[in-house]
């Protein structure tokens, strides 16, 4: 019982990890209608960012604003360099282009700072675990992603749903002209908007950087769940990017976690072991078809 | 510093491609990009490293080394083979770090009449029946890496064990060299995926087993995400780990830090082993790329010195037969040691207990140990009619 408790706990922590990354995706996709494979890039710039910083710094709360701040202005010059010119275009330029990004931002990395992986430790006081119930121990830092993921749940909401700046953000996304028409600056606001979603994506980056390699290719790494996660959830909606991403990280860890022992009722061992990591290896992709299925824009397909 | 070190590695590729024409063209495909990269990045520097120290020459023939990457996709290697093969007339290739981008190019390679020299993959499908008189491997068979963690388990005294790797046939080839020397019972095996980030489902299942300890292979950036997750569970201190070079080699070590003392390892090579061409190898990788050298850049390094052993016999008119007759002498001081190849060109070679320590710097570096497996050869080579 533990066990399951336990592994539901895993779950809801990857889901949340992956929401991190997801929320500022689908905002840029949602919004600006521009599909940006170099998201992955970006947390990798703030990932790198955050890990030379506590290299530099000796911590990972200077650390933290290091990487946030880097990801951002990294996000802010890609927009007006780069995206700025491609929301006209159609959806295989953007592909193409923003595909040249990470190549570039590999290479650059590559380059400056050579192939080797980095060194990055989470902040001491996180150190360690807690029981979270009797016989179950869990780490205090992966229950502060969780706790990171809820809080960027509840301040997109109130940025999106509650303040100018949000009002903006919809009524752009769906009226552009009339925005613009009315006096609104919609190239800054969209500059604005990237920025933000990189930011997210930084924040992601130097949130696992004490649990995962901060390497290149790390983006690259987590782009397919990370889309997978916001065409469940519904491209352009943050409640469906959270729904989404705790689905996947849910049925993604419940099967690692029970599918080998499941199978093991009905064969034999070595089978059921090799079977069950096939089987849930490809689970996420039949939750995705599932929804998609019954819900074909999604859980929660943005209105408009 | 890195801006230095980069132009002169540019100014000696330079160097190399004016030196007269008479010279042997080596292919040298590697892993450069993805999280791989850097397993490529130190065979190449290692391989370079030799040639530069002869001033362009390996076994006294002026080469010339041409360096691609492969981008970890089998079908890139075996194109960049053909173009080779086709354009540049390369006839001797080398470089190749994994066991997949191995499997499809080295047919191409061989059915062209061409020689190739593996400084990482030994996959099994070679290695037997398949074998062939122009196919050398330098490092090890696959099996083998993990044939040592095996056995270390045993002298160990671990009873019950549980394994993970990634499934695929690496990782499950490393499930059954494992199993091959260990002989004790392993309570269950673990899968994970090839693109997994986040072990905590796996590590419950560990800690719900209650094994006497854990064996895993996962290479590169997966093994560190590994054994970083590994130490916060807090399972560090209650189930000890066993495992072989791929999963705690300089680079893992030296980014995951304190994560990785205390864990059981295996290589055939080390930095500290004590022998003459091993000291000068170390100081001279140091001197001119300004970082420690990896296993990786040790085989590279190795693999030039076979390949040199080959040049010395067969000439820059690199005759197959000349060459393997001076491959299989092994002229050559190795930085392993005791080195020479079996009946299907792999090598039989020693393991060495390996382990994590804090230096003097307070970094952690690796320190080699007692001999695990003595003259150890694969299991593959009696299939072999070589």
């Amino acid at each position: 019982m533990t066990l399951v408790l336990e592994q539901i706990l895993n779950g809801l922590q990857f889901g949340l990890t992956l929401f991190l990354l997801a929320a500022g995706l689908t905002l840029v996709f949602g919004i600006m209608g521009v599909i940006n494979l170099a998201h992955g890039s970006l947390y990798m710039m703030g990932a790198y960012a955050a890990a030379l910083g506590a290299q530099w710094t000796g911590s990972f709360w200077l650390a933290l604003p290091i990487g946030l701040l880097a990801a951002f202005a990294i996000g802010v010059g890609v927009e007006l360099l780069v995206m700025r010119r491609l929301y006209g275009r159609d959806h295989l330029a953007q592909v193409l282009a923003t595909f040249g990004l990470i190549l570039f931002f590999n290479g650059l990395l590559a380059w400056q700072v050579g192939r080797a992986p980095l060194l990055m430790n989470g902040p001491e006081q996180l150190a360690g675990f807690i029981e979270v119930m009797p016989g179950l121990p869990y780490p205090i830092y992966r229950l502060a992603v969780m706790a990171v993921g809820v809080l960027v749940a509840v301040g997109l909401w109130y940025l999106i749903a509650r303040t100018r700046m949000g009002m903006l953000i919809r009524a752009g996304s769906t009226q552009r002209e009339m925005v613009s028409a009315l006096g609104v600056n919609i190239a800054q606001l969209f500059t604005l908007v990237f920025g933000l979603g990189a930011l997210l994506a930084g924040l992601a980056g130097v949130m696992v950087g004490p649990i995962r390699s901060v390497q290149i290719g790390m983006g690259e790494q987590v782009l397919i769940l990370t889309f997978v996660v916001i065409v469940v959830g519904g491209v352009g909606s943050v409640r469906g990017a959270l729904a989404g991403a705790l689905l996947i990280g849910l049925s993604d860890t419940l099967g690692r976690a029970f599918a080998p022992s499941l199978l093991k009722l009905w064969m034999s061992g070595a089978l059921a072991d090799g079977l069950g990591a096939a089987l849930s290896s490809v689970l996420v992709y039949l939750v995705m078809a599932m929804v998609l299925v019954v819900r074909p824009r999604g859980l929660f397909p943005m209105e408009g | 510093m890195r801006f230095k070190s980069l132009a002169l590695a540019g100014a000696s590729l330079l160097a190399l491609t004016m030196t007269a024409s008479a010279q042997v063209k080596i292919g040298f495909i590697t892993t450069l990009s993805t999280p791989g990269g850097y397993l490529g990045e130190d065979a190449r520097d290692g391989f370079l490293l030799a040639v530069n120290e002869e001033g362009g020459k390996l076994g006294g023939v002026p080469v010339q080394v041409l360096v691609e990457d492969d981008q970890l996709k089998p079908a890139n290697g075996k194109q960049i083979a053909e173009k080779w093969l086709e354009s540049e007339k390369v006839k001797l290739f080398t470089g190749v770090i994994f066991s997949n981008v191995s499997i499809a190019t080295v047919p191409t390679i061989l059915e062209a009449g061409g020689i190739f020299v593996s400084p990482n993959a030994g996959p099994s499908a070679f290695s037997g029946k398949a074998c062939n008189k122009n196919y050398y491997v330098t490092s090890w068979q696959n099996d083998n890496l993990h044939e040592s963690a095996g056995a270390l388990a045993k002298k160990l005294g671990y009873k019950r064990m549980v394994l993970l790797a990634p499934n695929y046939p690496a990782g499950k080839d490393a499930i059954i060299g494992f199993k091959r020397t260990f002989g004790g019972e392993v309570i269950e095996e673990i899968y994970t995926s090839l693109d997994q980030t986040d072990f905590a489902a796996e590590m419950a299942r560990v800690r719900a087993a209650k094994p006497d300890a854990v064996f895993q292979f996962h290479p590169g950036g997966q093994g560190i995400a590994f054994l970083k997750q590994w130490a916060q569970s807090g399972l560090k201190d209650q189930v000890p780990m066993v495992v072989a070079s791929p999963s705690l080699e300089q680079k893992i070590v030296a980014s995951v830090g304190d994560a990785a003392i205390g864990i059981a390892g295996t290589s055939h090579w080390n930095g500290d082993l004590p022998n003459e061409a091993n000291k000068a190898f170390v100081k001279a990788f140091v001197a001119k790329y300004n970082r420690e050298p990896t296993v990786y850049a040790s085989q590279g390094y190795d693999a030039a010195k076979l390949i040199a052993s080959g040049l010395k016999t067969s000439g820059e008119k690199l005759d197959a037969d000349a060459f393997r007759s001076g491959m299989l002498k092994v002229d050559a001081k190795l930085v392993r040691g005791n080195f020479k190849f079996n009946n299907n060109q792999h090598p039989i070679q020693d393991w060495y207990e390996i382990k994590a320590v804090k230096g003097t710097d307070g970094k952690v570096v690796l320190q080699s140990g007692a001999k695990v497996l003595e003259n150890h050869a694969d299991a593959y080579a009696k299939d072999c009619a070589l």
